[in-house]
């Protein structure tokens, strides 16, 4: 194997699961003894547990310290590098805002606590709720939804309430939402929830959506609405936002902007002026609150003044007297979509995230998280095919086609770009792009760790044709190698069990 | 930079964005703050949470209880706060493997099968529970009870409204605050499932097992939902009782109030409805050299490769307090757990006591309970327990009124490990002294 220069490296200890390091009579904890006398509960004894917890781990407290510091040595993190995910915007995750998160006036403040005495956690909501509504051009708020597609789901049954309370019985022709075959996998998914059936709309060569194919689509009259990514998940603008929203429009539906790939846009142009009806945003990826291996999110949903009604109980709002409140007398409401007010320490991060870049400092990143990205485009483009000619924004998509004719695909791309030290892009998306690798810099990377990116694909792209075998068996540097995945699926083993069992 | 790509300006950058939509002014949000404002903000800001400060005996979906210190140093550290979901499985070792244990210990508490890599929260993951036992059953009818929490009925009813299914609520017993023989008569041939909460929302102990065979006898599901996780260290697990679909919230396991999230939803069931179950799944599997990993799996149930057809439009979900809820359980461990249930069960039992001797109060409810109990008070529980916050620093309860307009005395109290008799004490004598 060739040398490489690996940006990353670091120990890989071994480690059980906790259950194999199990052994009886150990505990990690201690708790006051109990203070008041003990009595004879009156749950009957056929409600009680008879299986004294068998199975479940008895370990001392350095034995899970160890544990989960092991395991965390095998995981790739923002805070080890570059994290060019593409859609997925791996930003930095300052520590601020998770020390404004554990301030104990709201890591302790329980949800049900009077409104008169969460006032400081209200106005939280209430002053982020007037920050997104600015940074969308959407007066309309809602931070409710605890995840994208959680919003999705939300924007998608206002849409379906504002239709059923405009055309009333009418409404029920009006069934079909329109989403682009470029669009993630949550738009039809959240659609069907909300009982809408699908019709994929075709993109152009250009890459962008094929405004002939949406005016056919838009001549029966049944299209409650369209769903759009913009950016779209090629990285190019929708320069004719504006027309496709007339569209839509004309045909009686509305148009609900996936807001997944907002970090191109934040400070420079804002979805409500471009005719956009409903907006979701990621928190835990425009607003910087940390993905933590899979959530928590907070997908707030941010729509025009005609839709507000519709959004989820309770709102946040202010009195004449300054104070907040909550408000449940919403009639038209969708209802509910998650218990108390949301992923609220997600909401807290955000705003922190906020303030601390002020409004320039918000343009200021949307600026470089697109320089990012069109610097890599310009420095890939001679050894990887790039699809679509347009000039892309935060984030930019290359295919394997080159490499390919070696037996090289975009898997074992990804697999060795692990072994330069690097998190690879998005992989096999958008779906309509074969071999697509979508590369997502974000802002939080400089000159110098993006030339070392350049320069591992690079090296990459020489390998696939010198020696192919060496990146088809990628990764060679890690814990372990490519598992099984077949036979995983196929024989499924979800959880441990005890041997003898 | 702009240089190195051919550009003049930063505006530049953004020449695909026609000129008429782009934004030409700044942002009419702050300017930038420095680290010591910021803080402070916040810190004045948090400081306005009077109820952050007080002595809790609130619960309500939502409990206070003893977080080890090293929960949140492990949360803490970037490797597992900074990773994204765990695509690349040749570096998310450390997230797979945490999450089969999730799964191991969320199968383990319930005694389920199989368990999910974690839902937003117990009320979505309870309205995701509904539509599953619709697609199980292929039966459009579910009855639930009003002894649900009502937040969770909500949240269901939003997500059944435009999926053909038929929710009917029917009344818990006034004696016993129960609602099992209620469930039981309600359920027929349509029925896709039986939806019951226990501990119910007044703290009462449903007889599950009934439930199940009701429900079995009509070929329908049994779901449970719990909210209050901690129960389960003393109470019999669902599974054990024949639920098909258990869900939870987990909030109880390590993860702070945090004025209502993020928290995380527990969601398990059988086996043979593992293809049907929303979310994510993690599994064992195997390198060319045979060392053991853990992957993703069954992902033919996903929106990413299923779409409309996906068992769920679920993406992101609550990892990370899907590690807090494993930290603290393996840091409590086997015995930890049902110590912390028994603290909670004989506290409530010591507050509930003593309460209910005072002058004028009772307990309306006859049925089991855990940590969380109704009481009755002799006058508006509102007015009673705006006055015990501020005159004697203690949010008491959760006035029922709230919730249901016919109960305007009543208030839920809960009673955790946190508590000490001291606390107590002072919220039986501050309720005898106003």
């Amino acid at each position: 194997m060739t040398a490489i220069t690996k940006v990353t490296t670091h120990i890989s200890p071994n480690e059980q699961l906790i259950f194999e390091r199990s052994q009886t009579g150990r505990i990690g904890y201690r708790l006051p003894a109990l203070d008041v006398d003990e009595v004879e509960l009156n749950i009957p004894a056929e409600f009680r547990r008879d299986d004294d917890l068998e199975g479940m781990p008895e370990v001392s407290e350095v034995d899970v310290i160890r544990h989960f510091v092991r395991m965390s040595t095998w995981n790739y993190s923002i805070d080890i590098g570059m994290y060019p995910l593409g859609s997925c915007t791996m930003k930095y995750n300052s520590r601020l805002n998770e020390r404004v998160a554990r301030i104990a006036g709201f890591a302790n403040l329980h949800p049900l606590t009077d409104e008169q005495d969460a006032q400081g956690a209200l106005q939280v909501i209430y002053e982020l709720q007037q920050h997104l509504a600015e940074i969308t051009g959407l007066p309309g708020v809602s931070l409710q939804p605890a995840a994208g597609a959680h919003g999705e789901m939300t924007g998608i049954m206002i849409i379906r309430a504002f239709l059923d309370a405009r055309d009333g019985a009418a409404a029920s022709q009006r069934r079909t939402m329109l989403i682009p075959d470029s669009a993630h996998g949550t738009n039809p998914a959240s659609a069907h929830l909300s009982g809408f059936s699908v019709k994929t709309i075709r993109s152009t060569s250009e890459g962008l959506t094929d405004l002939d194919h949406l005016r056919e689509l838009c001549a029966h009259g049944e299209v409650a609405g369209l769903m759009l990514t913009n950016p779209n998940t090629l990285g190019l603008f929708e320069r004719n936002i504006k027309q496709i929203c007339d569209i839509v429009h004309e045909a009686g539906g509305l148009v609900y902007m996936d807001g997944a790939n907002m970090n191109a846009l934040v400070g420079v142009a804002r979805p409500g002026d471009m005719g956009v009806d409903v907006i979701h945003l990621n928190l835990h990826k425009t607003f910087s609150t940390p993905h933590g291996g899979g959530g928590p999110g907070c997908g707030p949903c941010c729509c025009t003044k005609e839709l507000e009604p519709f959004l989820p109980v309770p709102r946040i709002g202010k009195s004449e007297d300054s104070s907040y409140r909550l408000d449940y007398e919403q009639p038209k409401s969708i209802g509910r979509v998650k218990a108390f007010f949301g992923n609220y320490g997600m909401m807290l991060r955000a705003l922190s995230y906020t303030l601390t870049h002020g409004n320039d400092g918000l343009r200021e990143a949307t600026e470089a998280a697109v320089l990012n990205a069109r610097y890599v485009a310009a420095g890939l483009v001679e050894d990887y095919e790039k699809p679509f000619t347009g000039s892309p924004m935060h984030e930019v998509v290359f295919t394997d086609k080159k490499q390919s004719r070696k037996g090289v695909h975009t898997l074992d791309i990804a697999k060795r770009l692990i072994d330069y030290g690097f998190h690879p892009m998005t992989i096999y998306f958008p779906l309509i792009v074969q071999g697509a690798m979508l590369i997502e810099p974000t802002e939080s990377v400089g000159r110098q760790e993006l030339d070392q990116f350049v320069a591992a694909m690079k090296s990459i792209a020489s390998e696939a044709m010198e020696d192919p075998e060496l990146v088809r068996n990628a990764p060679h540097s890690t814990r372990i190698g490519r598992l099984d995945e077949a036979t995983a699926a196929r024989k499924p083993v979800l959880r441990w069990k005890q041997a003898d069992s | 930079m702009l240089e190195a790509i051919g550009l003049g300006s930063a505006e530049e950058l953004f020449d695909s964005i026609p000129q008429d939509l782009r934004l030409q002014r700044p942002l009419n949000t702050p300017a930038a703050l420095s680290e010591i404002e910021l803080l402070n903000t916040f810190e004045q800001m948090g400081a306005r949470n009077a109820g952050a400060r007080r002595i809790c005996f609130l619960g309500g979906g939502a409990y206070s209880h003893y977080i080890p210190t090293i929960v949140d140093h492990i949360l803490s550290r970037s490797e597992f706060f900074t990773a994204y979901t765990p695509y690349q499985p040749e570096i998310s070792q450390g997230t797979l493997q945490t999450i089969f244990e999730f799964q191991t210990l969320v199968c383990q508490l319930t005694g389920m099968e199989v368990a999910n890599a974690s839902m937003y929260d117990g009320s979505t993951a309870l309205a995701e529970a509904v539509l599953m036992a619709e697609r199980v059953t292929k039966r459009s009818k579910v009855v639930a009870s009003t002894a649900a929490h009502p937040q969770y009925l909500e949240v269901v009813r939003t997500y059944v409204q435009h999926a053909g299914i038929h929710l009917e609520l029917v009344d818990f017993d006034e004696k016993t605050g129960q609602s099992t023989r209620a469930l039981a008569e309600a359920i027929d041939d349509q029925t896709a499932a039986l939806v019951v909460q226990s501990p119910n929302f007044f703290g009462c102990v449903e007889d599950l097992a009934t439930l199940a065979d009701a429900a079995h006898a009509k070929g329908a599901l049994l779901v449970v939902a719990i909210t209050e996780a901690i129960s389960l260290g003393l109470l019999k697990s669902p599974g054990a009782c024949g639920a098909d679909i258990v869900v939870a919230e987990g909030q109880s396991f390590g993860v702070p109030l945090s004025f209502g999230g993020p928290y995380v939803g527990l969601f398990a069931t059988r086996e043979k409805y593992a293809r049907q179950i929303p979310g994510r799944l993690v599994g064992e599997a195997y390198d060319k050299q045979g060392r053991r990993g853990f992957v993703l799996t069954l992902a033919t149930r996903e929106q990413h490769i299923r779409r409309e057809k996906a068992t769920s439009n679920i993406c992101t979900n609550e990892g990370l307090i899907a590690l807090a809820a494993t930290v603290y359980l393996e840091t409590m461990g086997r015995r930890g757990i049902q110590e912390v249930a028994q603290q909670c069960a004989q506290k409530a039992a010591y507050a509930a006591g003593r309460i209910a001797r005072l002058d004028g109060y009772s307990l309306p409810f006859a049925g089991p309970v855990f940590n969380e109990f109704v009481v009755r008070a002799p006058r508006k529980a509102v007015e009673l327990l705006a006055r015990l916050g501020k005159e004697k620093g203690i949010d008491g309860g959760i006035a029922l009124s709230r919730f249901m307009s016919d109960q305007p005395n009543d208030f839920l109290v809960c009673v955790t490990e946190t508590n000490s008799r001291e606390q107590i004490d002072a919220l039986v004598e501050g309720l005898e002294s106003l």
